[in-house]
Parts: structure tokens; C-alpha cells; sequence
């Protein structure tokens, strides 16, 4: 499928390839670096049922690592929509760039946080909730629960700000920079592999920078193992520790040290 | 409208295009000190007949879309297609001298776009085929009625990707998609049918729904009809060509240790004195 797009899109035609995640990154990798990357054609690849969306049909259908391989290509542009508003926008803008992308999105019925379409550009994030001294970078379906987080946090006193980071490659510098420089502790929250996915793209940007950030980097994902016993997604990402509970907690403890 | 090249040519016009193209060949791959020489050798008659009967190409327009689209999917063997394009008037001849050097447009397998007449970058097995059938559903969607190869090579047709492919083409009824397989027996390491059970290769096109032709690889009268046969309108074509590894220099002939030696001087000489080169 992936070869077959790269072929249409090099005569000038704009294919998007769609299935469940694992089986249209990690299964197809080749196809993918070498045809579509190499040859620079814009192909949409629509990964559905992200993450552990698909808990319950076991780890052949979870994708823990696809953030990892698909930004590691040269000329992809990845992008992990919070829900069915902003899938709307960043497919628009998929379709109207002359480069690859890949849309980690999720499967259906997922919240929907954004009344409408908001505005989407890659590179650049949107404030969900203005805060301050901590900070949810919440990339994909995890936005609702970033935002609870964010709400747990607000009952203790704190007020945290919360942005939804769709745009995973390129990431908002402009928006690092600032958060980096005005708060205390910035999380990453991702249905990810701690390695190589959206905290890890933001750590590697932390240490590129030419002079010390003041803020705490704090990475919240899914722990190096495999899921082997049933359940939905909720047990899976509690399973991973990603819950509001456990984010508040992991803000709490980062800010706690600092103080 | 492009007209069919050198339509003019005898077989024995083309035979002798045939042999000053395998020299070349061996004389650059010790200039070059590259490797898969006999992979080149196996498939030069394929590519003389392609390009000098069948493509409708204009070497003045390597990006006209209404084009004949050749994907060499064989990209370690992309010596031989640089010699084809070079004298296809693609770039200039002087420039195969360059080949594998750095910075030069000629990379032991092919970059994209890395000159005019390379539609694909392969070197990774198995791609050849998927990309050709996009290629050739695109020529559908897009109305503009150009014809796909996909050269393509047997120990490539271990690749389940290549079977994908096999069996999406008919499917979509691609008439205009023809695939050849350059036949020669051996792979890297081995014969091909003793690492693989790739025998019987007809029956397995054939079982997949493609019209077959089975034809020596160096008979360009038997190329050239099958490349110009009529062929049904709606389903994709495959032809195996036999072949042999190294053809054209006997001591290369079916020895795969010319899979990843490059010759001598005494060697290229050699050879120059069996194949009557001047």
C-alpha cells in the first residue's frame, strides 16, 4: 500500500493511506523511509486506534513506538491530533503541504475537546488552559486527561496551563522557549514509549538549546514493557501511569523539589 | 506524441548495441572497482530491447508526463542502466566515467532523481513493484495512457512485498504494467532455488492472475516479441526472462563470485577480445 501511494503521489496525485496504527508504521517502516521519505512525495499516513486505544486487542494492535520511528525520517512531519476538531484542521493542512505526514490519531468516540476546527499549523501548538509555574505539554487523544490533571492540580491552589502539542515534528520552539523560561516544571504527556516519542523530542530540544532552561522537564508515557493481560483503554493507561492522579502527582512531587 | 525509438534497428543492430554495452560495463566496473557486475551483464539485452524498441521515452523530456515509466527495481545492478540511459542521449556518455566517484550524479545505487531517466531510487529489494503499480494505476485516474516496467530481479522475488504486489495488479486490472524478471539463477550468496523454492516462477505469475511469457533474456528477437505482443487490455504482464549471470565474458558466466568482484585490467581486456569490441 505505502509503495503503491509513493507511486501515485509522484505522478501528481495526493493518496492517504489509512489502517490501524502498528500495521501502517511499524509494519511497513521500509516502505515508508524509502518510498515515500527518500523520494520526498507528500503521502498522508493516518494511523488509527494510536497508542493503547486499541488496549483490549492485546499489544499487536497497541502503537507505542511509532512516534519514535516515523519523526526519526527525514522530511516527515508527524502529528498526533487531540481529537476529531483538530484531526479536521491538521488533515486540511496535510493535504495542502507538498511533503510527507503522518496523523496519529485515535479511534472514535474519543472526547471531543474542540467545538470546532481549531486553527492548525505545523510547528505550532494551542493553549488549551493559561496557567502558570507548571505546565501539561499533552500531545494526542490524552488532551481531556491532561486537562483533568490540570483541574486536580487547580483544587490543591496550583494553576497549571495546558497545551495541545499535535504538531510532535516540527515542535513549537517558540512555545519551548517561553515555557522553558517562565515556569517551573513542564510536563510532556504522550500514549507513548518514554523512548523516542514526544518527551523525548522535547528533552532532546531542552539540551539543544545554547544556554540552561530554568524549567523542570517532567516525561509522562507508557513504561518500556508490553501489555499482556485484557482490558480497555483506561486500564491500559492506568496500567502506564497515565491518569490525571498519577500526572497531578508527578507535578506535584517536580514541584515540591524545587521548592 | 513520442515516438517508438529505433524502430528501425535489426536484431543484429541490437545484438551489436548489446556487446558494446556489456564492455562498457566491464571496463567501468574496473574503473569503478564497484561491485554486482554480473547482475549488469544478466539484464542488458532486457534493457536494449526496452529501450530501443518498446519505451516511448524522448531523452530531451525525461520528465514528460504522458512518458513510458521504466522502475529498474534491480538498484544494485544500476550500472547497466546508466550505460542504457547514457546512450539513450539521458546525459552524457563521458559522465559514466564519474560513476560511484563522489560528488558525482552517479552513486553505485541510485539516488532519486539522481539523473534524468532514473524514475526511482531502488537498491532495497522488492519496492520496484509496488511503486510501479501506483505508477500505473496513476496513468488510469489521471487519463494519461502511458505504459509501467518494473524490472525486476529473481532472488527479488523473495521479497513478500513483490507477491503484494503480484496479486493487488490483476486485481486492479493493470494492463498497462508489465514486470520482468531477470532470471539468472543466482543471488548473493547463492542459487536462488536452493535458498528459495522459486521454481516453478511462470506458475506462481501465472497463479496470481498475470499474463506470462517465459523467453531467453538474450534473445532479442524473443525480447522484442514479447515486449511488442499483443497482450489483453486489462491484465498486467510478466515476463521471465531466462538469464545468465555475468553473460557476455565466459569466464564471469554463471560464476557468483562476479556478484561482488570488479575485474582486472587483463580481465576488462579479456573480455574486449570475446565480445569483438574494438
Amino acid at each position: 500500500m505505502i509503495s503503491l501511494a509513493a507511486g501515485l503521489a509522484s505522478s501528481g496525485l495526493r493518496p492517504i493511506c489509512y489502517t490501524i496504527t502498528p500495521f501502517i508504521t511499524t509494519r511497513c517502516f521500509e516502505q515508508i523511509r524509502v518510498d515515500v521519505c527518500y523520494h520526498a512525495v507528500p503521502v498522508v499516513i493516518v494511523g488509527t486506534g494510536s497508542g493503547l486505544a486499541y488496549a483490549s486487542l492485546g499489544a499487536t494492535h497497541q502503537s507505542l513506538e511509532d512516534l519514535a520511528l516515523l519523526r526519526s525520517l527525514p522530511g516527515m512531519r508527524v502529528v498526533a491530533p487531540a481529537d476529531a476538531m483538530e484531526l479536521r484542521s491538521s488533515l486540511r493542512a496535510a493535504l495542502a503541504a507538498d511533503h510527507p505526514t503522518y496523523l496519529r490519531i485515535g479511534k472514535k468516540g474519543e472526547p471531543v475537546v474542540y467545538p470546532e476546527p481549531p486553527p492548525f499549523a505545523f510547528g505550532e501548538w494551542r493553549e488549551a488552559r493559561a496557567g502558570t509555574r507548571v505546565v501539561l505539554l499533552s500531545t494526542g487523544t490524552l488532551l481531556p486527561v491532561a486537562l483533568e490533571a490540570a483541574a486536580n492540580l487547580a483544587a490543591t491552589g496550583l494553576s497549571p496551563a495546558v497545551y495541545s502539542c499535535a504538531s510532535v515534528k516540527p515542535l513549537d520552539s517558540t512555545t519551548l522557549t517561553r515555557v522553558f523560561r517562565d515556569s517551573e516544571v513542564v510536563l510532556t504527556i504522550e500514549e507513548h514509549n518514554l523512548i523516542g516519542g514526544f518527551g523525548s523530542a522535547v528533552a532532546e530540544w531542552v539540551v539543544d538549546q545554547p544556554d540552561p532552561v530554568l524549567a523542570r522537564l517532567v516525561r509522562c508515557g507508557a513504561g518500556d514493557h508490553f501489555l499482556h493481560g485484557p482490558g480497555e483503554q483506561d486500564h491500559a493507561r492506568h496500567l502506564h501511569g497515565l491518569t490525571a492522579a498519577a500526572i497531578a502527582t508527578a507535578a506535584r512531587s517536580a514541584l515540591s523539589r524545587r521548592s | 506524441m513520442m515516438a517508438m525509438p529505433g524502430n528501425a534497428m535489426s536484431i543484429e543492430q541490437l545484438d551489436r548495441l548489446a556487446r558494446e554495452i556489456r564492455h562498457q560495463l566491464i571496463a567501468l566496473s574496473c574503473h569503478a572497482q564497484s561491485a554486482h557486475l554480473a547482475g549488469a551483464l544478466s539484464c542488458v539485452d532486457l534493457l536494449v530491447g526496452l529501450y530501443w524498441t518498446c519505451l516511448r521515452i524522448d531523452p530531451h523530456r525525461p520528465s514528460d508526463p504522458a512518458r513510458d515509466r521504466l522502475i529498474f527495481s534491480k538498484g544494485h545492478a544500476i550500472s547497466a542502466l546508466y550505460c542504457v540511459l547514457a546512450r539513450r542521449g539521458f546525459f552524457p556518455t563521458e559522465e559514466l566515467l564519474h560513476y560511484n566517484e563522489e560528488g558525482s550524479r552517479l552513486p553505485e545505487q541510485p539516488s532519486p532523481g539522481c539523473v534524468p531517466g532514473v524514475e526511482w531510487a531502488t537498491g532495497s529489494l522488492g519496492h520496484g513493484l509496488g511503486v510501479g503499480l501506483g505508477m500505473a494505476l496513476a496513468s488510469r485516474i489521471q487519463r494519461a495512457p502511458y505504459n509501467v516496467y518494473v524490472v525486476m530481479s529473481d532472488g527479488e522475488c523473495q521479497e513478500g512485498s513483490v507477491w503484494e504486489g503480484a496479486m493487488l495488479a490483476p486485481r486492479l486490472r493493470l494492463g498497462n504494467l508489465t514486470a520482468l524478471i531477470d532470471f539468472n539463477k543466482w543471488q548473493a550468496t547463492g542459487r536462488s532455488d536452493e535458498i528459495m523454492a522459486m521454481s516453478p516462477l511462470k506458475a506462481k505469475w501465472d497463479a496470481f492472475g498475470w499474463a506470462t511469457r517465459e523467453i531467453d533474456g538474450h534473445n532479442l528477437a524473443a525480447i522484442c516479441d514479447a515486449l511488442a505482443a499483443p497482450r489483453p487490455a486489462d491484465t498486467p504482464l510478466a515476463i521471465i526472462a531466462h538469464t545468465v549471470k555475468g553473460k557476455g565474458a565466459s569466464f564471469m558466466e554463471d560464476d557468483n563470485n562476479w556478484h561482488y568482484r570488479s575485474p582486472t585490467v587483463g580481465e576488462v581486456e579479456r573480455a574486449r577480445i570475446e565480445l569483438n569490441q574494438p
